[in-house]
């Protein structure tokens, strides 16, 4: 351009920042971990370090699907009820532990309920083109009502041998010397979907789309994108991701209880937002939700151990979504003031 | 068939062609039986005044809105409606005039995503695709930085993405909503430049600009469009400015100087001394009365705009001081210039600072609440009301009535209610920098009255424009800026189109 003006830019702390605050929350983590560590010596253990990864793996397969319609422009917070309907009524379907279809026939019958809900989520959004907060207030409340009702009150205690199998298995077990530390054979599947998901939002036409549409809906079906499809596809993949989550906790917790999960929504949905996920649409990555859930989680631990009582334990994530949200909306307000210099300003 | 085609000079089936388009939103119709041929290896010049149809036109062309009625003819078959991804398809491709881009994704991937879009390609690598971008870039002679994000770009800058990403595949039909508004010359000249190698290679172009000599030197063919009705269409040689204007409107415009020296008050409005902005300007010093309409102009680069940038805070001076009626001010942040009464309207074509989804009304008064209370709490309702209906009015804003969303108004409409919003405001200063980029060449003249009686009425105006005869026709005085310093400082009859420009170029 003819008219250059070279604004000083702060180059390497933004290369550290990252393009969605991932390096600050690196940094945050490390500062908490050390914090922790002066404070109760013995939580800096490998037995500390296993079980917040345990505890992080629900939530983290919540997070992605979370993520992929936060970054769409949505909000989804239909996906517990997703999660317990699918993971419960697979069980059920089981009859109570007495006919066992094998692991992998389970899971993928869940999924395919999960498939399902969120095709029913997908289509009323992309059809009526209505405010997914509303669809999904609306459908959480159906699905939960249906479960109850339809499939099953009744908490399920004996799973099938092939789940409860998993329930004990351990990827890693460090036993002896006083403390034992277990890490559970689930972060693998875990760590698969992160990649998964990763590739796919990034490498796949799919998942451009996602992020077309949260930039700006109508450019993206200009653009040619078919908005309809990928809006249905993502809910579809959202509820999968839900059901495989609800399966993961029904595992970890050795039972199916349809009041599970219940209330969980805003813990993920934190995370996620100070992962670095835009509530506005079209930001967010996998690496910064994984940095998320493991705040969250790090502070929950931290939290009890130092003795706050649980209660305050949901305030903490109520401050930690205010920040997240609070810190993106003033730095969306100083970029609109930024741009507004730039217009002429040329960089 | 050849019976209904305008007159283009040329036989042979257009490679694309409407015939009896017609659109209409909730019963305001804003297309009525419109026809229109593009021959290959001609650019076809669509002009109109602001909300005559333009948009929507190529929109419906585009497949990103459906007609009511009519038909679209490729390569001589009808299609009854597109839809995006098949006129992408079909090989057509559009500069829109709010350019359409995914603010979140870089500059790169703005480029090259339609193309892969269109390909029906499953997988995506930026890696791959990137030397396709940087080959366009390259080709129009461009320094856009590929990595950075479209939303931290200028809106030059947007506008050149755009422009890039309907060149980078290969087209046969190019259509340019208005492409130049943010654009310096030599950006234009450029852009021209390509125009007529995809002419060599049989593209058909449209082409839409506000600047009619832009349109008349590009285009071979014509067509004018007048509330959602076609009114002429020939070839390009059979019309001039004047009759340009005069099919657009269907009345003459008169583009004369009708300024004489005000009497101006011994005290100025705003005194500005020694103003330097390292980089951008150095010891600037002008006076501003009440009254007054006070030009700015320069080359792109020159420092035009930083002069009135550093005035609203947006760029703290360096050194020297600024003073509003007598008293001086600190302007650190855009806050302090607006306290102290200084209000500037950015060049902005992309509606910036407007709430969309927001109605006409809400937008016009969202910047002035202070100015429109009765008591702490309560707005006063019929001053609002009154000011909302005297700006709609003086702005002649085409919609049908206040209450409609800004998002319904065409380009033009838009940015007159940004100039509405600051009005309302009532700056004792205000600046406004291309006040009438994007206004129709009719409006231009009732935008610039307003102007005017402001001043009239004791504002003080600040001009920043490198629209030559908009300044004659305005201005009291006029400050020419080179290089960052203010060389002359003309009044008068000195105030006149080749003293500006000699001046200017100098
Ligand atoms: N989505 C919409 N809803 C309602 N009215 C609309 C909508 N889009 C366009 N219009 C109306 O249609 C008319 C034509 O608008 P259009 O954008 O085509 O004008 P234009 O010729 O491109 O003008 P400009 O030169 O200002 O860009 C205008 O009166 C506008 O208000
Ligand atoms: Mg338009």
């Amino acid at each position: 351009m003819s008219e250059t003006r070279t604004l000083p830019r702060a180059s390497g702390l933004a290369r550290f920042k990252g393009a969605n605050n991932e390096g600050v929350l690196a940094l945050v983590l490390v500062v908490l971990i050390i914090g922790m560590t002066i404070i109760s010596p013995s939580f800096f253990s490998v037995g500390t370090f296993f079980a917040i990864l345990r505890s992080s793996i629900v939530p983290l397969v919540f997070a992605l699907a979370v993520l992929i319609v936060i970054i769409s422009g949505g909000i989804d917070v239909s996906f517990a009820a997703i999660a317990i309907f699918a993971a419960y009524t697979a069980v059920k379907l089981t009859g109570s532990g007495n006919f066992d279809p094998g692991l992998i026939a389970i899971v993928l019958f869940a999924c395919l309920i999960g498939a399902l809900l969120g095709l029913v989520n997908g289509a009323v959004i992309a059809r009526f083109r209505l405010s997914t907060l509303i669809v999904t207030l609306g459908t959480q409340g159906i699905f939960r009502g249906l479960l109850v009702a339809y499939i099953g009150s009744r908490y399920i205690a004996d799973l099938p041998g092939s789940m409860s199998a998993v329930s004990t298995s351990n990827l890693i077990s460090l036993e002896g010397g006083g403390a034992n530390a277990y890490l559970h054979v689930l972060v693998v599947p875990v760590v698969l979907l992160c990649v998964l998901i990763a590739l796919m939002l990034r490498r796949t036409m799919f998942g451009r789309g996602i992020y077309a549409l949260g930039g700006d809906m109508e450019a993206a079906r200009r653009a040619g994108f078919s908005v309809v499809r990928i809006q249905i596809a993502l809910y579809v993949l959202a509820g999968v991701l839900a059901a495989l989550a609800g399966v993961f906790h029904v595992i970890l917790g050795r039972n199916a209880n349809p009041q599970d999960l219940v209330g969980t929504e805003l813990d993920i949905i934190a995370a996620v937002v100070l992962g670095g996920a835009s509530i506005f649409g079209g930001r967010g990555s996998v690496l910064g939700t994984v940095l998320g859930v493991l705040l969250v989680q790090l502070i929950n631990n931290s939290l009890i151990l130092v003795g706050v009582p649980t209660a305050w334990q949901r305030t903490a994530v109520g401050v930690l979504l205010v920040i997240g949200v609070g810190i993106q909306a003033i730095s969306a307000k100083r970029e609109s003031k930024r741009v507004l210099v730039n217009d002429e300003v040329k960089e | 068939m050849t019976s209904s085609n305008p007159p283009t000079g040329q036989p042979g089936v257009p490679v694309l062609e409407v015939r009896n388009i017609s659109k209409s939103y909730g019963g305001a119709k804003a297309l009525e039986g419109v026809s229109l041929a593009l021959q290959a290896g001609h650019v076809h010049c669509l002009a109109g005044e602001n909300g005559c149809g333009k948009s929507t036109l190529i929109k419906i062309i585009s497949g990103a809105e459906r007609p009511d009625g009519g038909e679209i003819f490729i390569d001589g078959k009808p299609h009854p409606f597109m839809t995006p991804s098949q006129a992408i398809k079909e090989g057509i491709q559009v500069i829109y005039q709010d350019f359409s881009l995914f603010p979140n994704l870089t500059v790169a991937e703005n480029i090259v995503l339609t193309s892969v879009v269109a390909k029906r390609s499953k997988v995506f690598s930026a890696g791959k695709n990137r030397p396709a971008a940087e080959r366009i870039v390259k080709e129009l002679g461009l320094t856009l930085d590929l990595d950075k994000d479209v939303e931290r770009l200028s809106v030059a800058d947007k506008q050149l993405t755009a422009i890039c990403r309907a060149l980078v595949s290969e087209a046969r039909v190019i259509i340019m909503d208005e492409p130049t508004t943010a654009l310096t010359h030599s950006e234009v000249a450029r852009l021209f430049g390509i125009v007529r190698k995809l002419q060599d290679r049989g593209v058909a172009l449209v082409f839409v600009s506000h600047k009619l000599e832009e349109a008349l030197q590009v285009s071979q063919d014509l067509t004018i469009l007048r509330n959602g009705i076609h009114v002429v269409s020939g070839p390009t040689t059979g019309f001039d400015r004047r009759s340009l204007i005069k099919h657009m409107t269907g009345r003459a415009v008169n583009e004369t100087r009708l300024i004489t020296s005000p009497q101006l008050e011994e005290r100025p409005v705003l005194s500005v001394r020694s103003l330097s902005v390292s980089g951008a300007f150095h010891d600037v010093s002008f006076d501003l009365h009440r009254g007054e309409i006070l030009g700015i102009t320069g080359l792109l680069g020159s420092g035009r705009s930083e002069i009135a940038e550093s005035l609203f805070g947006v760029l703290p001076a360096d050194s020297g001081t600024v003073e509003v009626e007598g008293k001086t001010v600190r302007v650190r942040s855009i806050d302090d210039a607006i306290r102290a009464g200084i209000g500037y309207v950015p060049e902005d074509r992309l509606t910036q600072g407007l709430f969309l989804e927001k109605s006409i009304a809400d937008n016009i008064i969202a910047g002035s609440v202070d100015k429109h209370r009765r008591g702490p709490v309560l707005l006063d309702s019929k001053k609002v009301s009154s000011s909302i209906r005297r700006l709609f009015d003086q702005l002649r804003i085409k919609a049908p009535n206040v209450l409609a969303p800004v998002r319904s108004l065409s380009g033009g409409n838009a940015q007159r209610v940004v100039l509405a919003k600051w009005l309302a405001n009532q700056p004792k200063v205000l600046m406004l920098n291309g006040p009438t980029v994007g206004v129709d060449v009719g409006s231009k003249e009732e935008i610039l009255a307003v102007l005017r009686e402001q001043a009239g009425n004791g504002m003080g105006v600040l001009v920043i424009s490198d629209d030559v005869p908009e300044l004659v026709t305005v201005c009291n005085r006029v400050l020419i800026v080179r290089q960052g310093s203010v060389i002359d400082i003309l009044e008068g009859d000195g105030v006149n189109g080749t003293a500006i420009e000699e001046l200017m170029a100098a």
